[in-house]
């Protein structure tokens, strides 16, 4: 009797310690999910993530007989008071066409400020056919004390963009990350 | 089906039953631990309640009348913690406490102790949580509890949320670590614990359906502890998982926590069904159609849970190929779902029907359930989501399935199981008012949501435009009369546990089979220390 109920017990410690390490996985699961899912966005474009690199290869074509509309719009991230926004609110481009577009950001305030902006496109499916060949989001900005920055941005639109993507918007938000520069004293992952 | 050694051993030698305060606070007991469970989620139901008739109370009238809508927007978040995680979540877990063991002819749960600790956990985690409503609603200054949703989206949760929000990760933390102790001990007790012949596929449904929950909870309540440390990390520790200006995505929050969320909304669902396949049979007089198929179709269910996550959030701005893949597979649970329902209509077919109380919760379970499943298949077709989407369309659907659904199916497993729990049967008048009183006024409650949310009334605000007045009061109205209801179970219970009432025999509903009416009414402190025999 006593030695049948030891290997009862003996067997609810072995099914309890394969439970237990399938839910400490699984709580790794969910830190998983987190690189997995930036993968996926970097591949599809999901979300309207563009691609936080320089595009160094050029078009090889210009398609002449197609236009594409791209509008630009600008967000400030909390308590920003400056000035954020774009030279121009919408360019028609052909694809594969090179265009340089002028951002400008002011920092009122008496203290030097670090910022990022933030690039989202909507609809989604565009954001991977956007080369950027320049950006001031690829790094962080600093604007000093009083400053109005001219910040640059070119890209072109790749010659494969789906024909039926005819217009879409290219979001900007800009965040004042100066505190969180200073607090941890290392770069901060930009995507 | 099964004759049990009806064990009523005397020799009580080994075991001394504390008594007072200890014998609950330190109980390693299946029954005790399954009523402390019990009661602790009336409580709670009771508490989400208050909270709810809160929110109906400002919604009687248009404009502003009783609350801020500040203090609005943390009645509708705590409402929904409460009842999910305090209210539906643990009375299932009672339910198992209670009933797995009899059912496989076990002598108590496999991990007495640590079933002892699941249970203990929660009120402090509550505590802690409605301790920051209580801050809010009287402390100084009224600092604010949670008041982004139970959904918790960043960053609403992060960078805008207030201090509480940490009281609540640490609450929601407790409250997991709970329910996977729970679960674990569910699944360790299915696996070692069967009285001989008890295999598999004779199992009682309920504990088939319970046994594929515990893996639903194993799996994803850690993801829950996960994203509520990514938020806590991100809060306070310099992290941005969620926060853009850091290279994070708020959109990936949603996706975490709808990876938890919708297998948590079978972890809610699931022993229902084990428990209207219980009662069914009983009354109908039939055995349960189509057993095995039953259980296909519960794992069927849970294992798609998995891969429709991204239903909740088909306005994020997902590729078409993404949302037809999670509209397909939302459509396709209606399949295994609706095998369920043709097995329980099937039963009843032709039975020698008769309606008790524990009948008549499973019927209107069967058939109020099914509505709130077809408002599902409707917010499953993407295109029209995009207009039901956040709106009271959606509050309908889910307390469709939750209320009418989960809450109704536990509603009938107590007036079921509370004979044998008790000793008493549960008084007859009061329970057919409670009955009748709920589904009369659930339904008025909860069917001209619809209405509302279909002409575009948005969840979760504090006022709504002139033209939803009429409907939201009736819909008030309805909400004052279903929670008054409750206070009638409220009764029937401290009767039956002050044990006023008809004495029940062992098997008070002759059509009933199963383990746990082979031993008296009420339970012994211990049953089966010798296991059955199962042919």
């Amino acid at each position: 009797m006593s030695e049948k109920q030891l290997s009862v017990e003996e067997r609810n410690q072995r099914t309890l310690k394969k439970l237990l390490i399938w839910a400490v996985a699984m709580f790794g699961f969910a830190f998983l999910m987190v690189p997995f899912y930036n993968v996926i966005c970097d591949i599809t474009g999901l979300n309207g993530k563009t691609s936080s690199t320089a595009a160094t290869d050029v078009p090889e074509q210009v398609v002449a007989d197609r236009t594409v509309t791209v509008e630009f719009i600008t967000q400030k991230g909390d308590g920003l008071t400056g000035e954020f926004t774009s030279e121009t609110k919408r360019v028609k481009v052909h694809p594969g066409e090179i265009t340089l577009v002028h951002f400008y950001a002011s920092n009122p305030t008496s203290k030097d400020m670090i910022t990022q902006s933030i690039p989202s496109v909507s609809p989604g499916e565009a954001a991977r056919y956007l080369h950027k060949t320049q950006c001031f989001c690829f790094d962080q900005q600093t604007l000093a004390a009083g400053e109005r920055k001219d910040m640059p941005m070119i890209f072109y639109l790749d010659p494969e963009i789906p024909g039926h993507i005819n217009q879409f918007t290219l979001s900007y938000t800009i965040f004042d990350v100066t505190e969180r520069v200073a607090g941890k004293n290392n770069s901060v992952a930009v995507n | 089906m099964s004759t049990a050694a009806a064990t009523h051993d005397d020799h009580h030698d080994h075991h001394h039953a504390p008594t007072g305060l200890k014998r609950w606070l330190f109980s390693t007991n299946h029954k005790d631990i399954g009523t402390l469970y019990l009661w602790f989620s009336f409580a709670m139901f009771l508490a989400g309640g208050f909270m709810a008739m809160v929110i109906r109370a400002e919604l009687l009238e248009p404009g502003m009348q009783f609350v801020d809508p500040e203090f609005f927007n943390q009645m509708t978040t705590v409402h929904g913690l409460v009842m999910v995680f305090g209210a539906v979540m643990p009375a299932t877990v009672g339910l198992a406490n209670w009933m797995i063991p009899l059912m496989i002819g076990a002598p108590d749960m496999a991990l007495p102790r640590m079933n002892n600790w699941s249970f203990w956990i929660l009120p402090f985690a509550f505590a802690i949580l409605i301790g920051s409503v209580i801050m809010s609603a009287f402390g100084d200054g009224n600092p604010s509890a949670p008041n982004f949703g139970w959904t918790f989206y960043a960053p609403l949760s992060t960078k805008y949320g207030p201090d509480s929000t940490d009281l609540f990760i640490l609450s929601v933390h407790m409250m997991g670590i709970s329910s996977i102790m729970g679960a674990i001990n569910v699944v360790v007790t299915v696996f070692n614990m069967r009285a001989p012949g008890m295999t598999l596929m004779k199992m009682p449904l309920f504990v088939w359906t319970w046994l594929i929950t515990a893996f639903l909870l194993i799996a994803v309540i850690p993801v829950l502890a996960g994203a509520v440390t990514m938020m806590l990390t991100d809060r306070h520790f310099g992290t941005s998982f969620f926060d853009a200006a850091g290279g994070g995505d708020p959109v990936l929050f949603q996706h975490i926590f709808w990876f938890f969320g919708h297998p948590e909304v079978y972890i809610m669902i699931l022993p229902s069904f084990g428990i209207v396949s219980a009662i069914i049979p009983a009354f109908a007089r039939k055995p349960l159609f189509g057993y095995a198929s039953m259980v296909y179709a519960t794992a069927s269910i849970a294992l798609l849970s998995f891969v429709v996550w991204a239903h909740h959030m088909f306005t994020v701005g997902m590729p078409l190929a993404g949302t037809l893949f999670f509209m397909y597979m939302t459509m396709l649970i209606s399949v295994p779902t609706g095998v369920k329902v043709f097995n329980w209509v099937a039963t009843m077919w032709r039975g020698s029907m008769s309606f008790e109380l524990p009948m008549k919760w499973a019927i209107a379970f069967v058939v109020l359930f099914t509505c709130g499943g077809l408002s599902g298949l409707m917010l499953a077709i993407t295109p029209v989501d995009f207009q039901y989407h956040d709106t009271y369309f959606v509050v309908a659907h889910f307390h469709y399935v939750l209320v009418t659904g989960a809450i109704f199916s536990i509603f009938a497993a107590a007036y079921y199981w509370l004979p044998k729990w008790s000793g008493v049967m549960p008084n007859k008048t009061l329970g057919e008012l409670h009955f009748w009183n709920s589904l009369i006024s659930a339904n008025l409650l909860f069917f001209p949501m619809h209405f509302v949310g279909l002409a575009g009334m948005p969840r979760r605000y504090a006022d709504y435009a002139l033209q939803f007045a009429d409907y939201n009061f009736w819909i008030s109205i309805g909400g004052f009369w279903f929670g008054l209801s409750q206070l009638l179970f409220l009764a029937v219970a401290v009767l039956c546990a002050m044990k006023k009432g008809e004495k029940a025999p062992a098997k008070p509903w002759d059509g009933a089979e199963g383990l746990e009416w082979e031993v008296p009414s009420p339970a012994p402190f211990h049953t089966y220390d010798t296991p059955p025999v199962v042919k």
